[in-house]
């Protein structure tokens, strides 16, 4: 993957302490990432590892407690349209069926109406939700409530997308038909993703780069560039090999933490 | 390795279409059985007025007897003849007026205490102390503040929608998923547009709610209300009534009372579920 001149975003040296009553967490630890502009970057580790914490400060929702998040060089003081989340458990606005959820981001920057529709009928169609345009989200499946949650942050121009284990609620079948869907969005699109999973073999389909994070205190173990070609297969010899890499480093910690 | 596969069988063509019987039943039930205890009430109090268990209350018939009086007349032309009509939109005006200006006032103030940590530590004790004195309680002040008559009845119907307005306001502004504000943040809806884009439309079935139990508690009230010296409306009738000891009266003026409430509360219930065809569970 070509790097250009300067990161799309990136972090430097980033800790993030919580207080919790009388307890100090340090949920990331001197982390330092550095993503392209068209990277799929995933992060991947155990839970308590930082990932989300380096994603929420990514996505502007946390501020570091020490170090740096910067996007095309700037720090990220908070959260903004450029960089758009996907959350797990969606968090659709109830109230609004799938054309409006779509629109919510367009019709927030004060576009006009037949503005936004163009826009909305684009993206609609982009993840094949048509025939429920007019659907709330309750009578939607857990499938498709992700897939207006992934049009809602395209529709708005996001430069970069933020994914906290999106697919990690869906059943099997739905997950592989969604994260085909995603790859083909992204390579026609040319965004950057940073997508947080636990799952070794969802990182190693989608991503061209493997963060792996270890907990206690989150910090991340090692930075892994996959030249797999793709479309990749799940049952290669080569994907395998990588699977095996990767789940020996994602598990290095244990040793070291008699628990 | 290898994969044994067998085809499936072919399926059976189904046809348990359901017959017309049992369609109709399907579509009855709920009446049928809503009625069930009604009529069973009715017939006990028709067998216990006719064997003369009690000689206090009147017979169903003679019930039905004085509600016809009472709202077309031609049958006793006392002063209660053909006035149901007067006398129900009279406690309609209170009901639906303090119904009104409880939620004039129970809104904004339940979305300042929802919304702001300072109007919430200002208001919220004092209204927790004030909120378990009954309405009946409040009727002696009520008539020295605002006199004897309608004003009164009107404040104290308010009181008693004020409440039910006011905690579901504060509960439904609080109660909004957190992961809605991020959402909303990211998408570029930050600051102030968020009370308008994510907390109004996020509380409006909670707010709904207390609207539903409001009206309810303003026709529960409506009684002390009148009791306050009003020369008319249903419960001024019933408090008439007792004085008279015309039992049969008081129980038309129950029954007018039970009825209006009850297709008051339906039609807010139908507007409620057009208007939250979103929410999955608000189908009442």
């Amino acid at each position: 993957m070509a790097e250009s001149a300067t990161p799309i975003v990136e972090i430097k040296s980033v800790s993030k302490v919580f207080q919790l009553q009388d307890q100090t967490i340090h949920a990331l630890s001197d982390a330092h990432l550095s993503i392209g502009k068209g990277e799929f970057v995933c992060l991947i580790g155990a839970s308590g590892c930082g990932k989300s914490t380096l994603l929420r400060i990514i996505a502007g929702f946390e501020q570091p407690s020490a170090g740096e998040a910067l996007m095309w060089g700037r720090p990220i003081a908070g959260p903004d349209p450029t960089r758009g989340m996907v959350f797990q458990d969606y968090a659709l606005f109830p109230w609004l069926n799938v054309r409006d959820n779509i629109g919510f981001g367009p019709a927030a920057r004060g576009l006009g109406g037949a503005e936004v529709n163009g826009i909305v009928d684009k993206f609609i169609d982009l993840v094949g939700l048509g025939k429920f345009a007019n659907a709330y989200p309750h009578q939607l499946s857990g499938g498709m409530k992700q897939r207006v949650a992934i049009a809602r942050v395209l529709a708005n121009d996001a430069e970069v997308v933020l994914m906290d284990e999106p697919f990690g609620a869906l059943d099997a079948m739905t997950r592989e038909r969604l994260q085909d869907e995603l790859l083909e969005i992204w390579q026609r699109t040319k965004l950057t993703v940073v997508f947080v999973t636990h799952s070794v073999e969802e990182a190693i389909f989608l991503a061209n780069r493997v963060v792996v994070m270890t907990p206690g205190p989150g910090r991340i173990e090692s930075d892994n560039t996959l030249d797999l070609p793709r479309p990749r297969d799940v049952a290669s010899p080569e994907f395998n090999a990588i699977r095996r890499v990767l789940s020996a480093k994602l598990h290095s910690h244990h040793g070291k933490k008699a628990a | 390795m290898s994969i044994a596969q067998t085809s499936p069988a072919p399926a059976v063509a189904a046809s348990d279409r359901p017959l017309p019987t049992r369609g109709l039943w399907h579509r009855l039930k709920p009446t049928v059985l809503a009625l069930i205890v009604p009529l069973l009430l009715l017939a006990f109090w028709q067998v216990a007025t006719t064997q003369h268990w009690t000689r206090l209350i009147p017979t169903p018939y003679a019930v039905a007897e004085c509600m016809v009086d009472f709202a077309v007349g031609g049958i006793f032309d006392d002063a209660y003849s053909a006035t149901l009509l007067t006398h129900l939109l009279a406690s309609m005006s209170r009901v639906y007026g303090g119904f009104a200006l409880a939620a004039l006032f129970a809104l904004p103030i339940g979305l300042m205490i929802g919304r702001m940590p300072w109007a919430r530590m200002l208001l919220d004790p004092f209204l927790q102390v004030m909120r378990p004195i009954p309405v009946t309680a409040w009727l002696p002040l009520s008539m020295i503040l605002f006199g004897l008559g309608a004003k009164s009845a009107f404040a104290l119907v308010c009181l008693g929608a004020f409440y039910p307005i006011l905690l579901n306001t504060v509960f439904g502004v609080r109660a909004v998923d957190p992961k809605l504000f991020e959402a909303a943040s990211m998408l570029g809806c930050s600051g102030s547009a968020q009370f308008y884009k994510v907390v109004l439309p996020a509380a409006v079935p909670s707010i709904f709610t207390g609207l539903r139990l409001g009206l309810g508690l303003a026709w529960f009230v409506i009684v002390v209300g009148e009791m306050t010296g009003v020369p008319e409306g249903l419960g001024a009738v019933i408090m008439d009534g007792r004085t008279l000891s015309r039992t049969e009266l008081v129980i038309c003026g129950m029954i007018v009372i039970g009825l209006a409430g009850y297709l008051s509360d339906r039609v807010v219930v139908a507007t409620g579920n057009r208007l939250l065809r979103w929410s999955p569970n608000h189908h009442g």
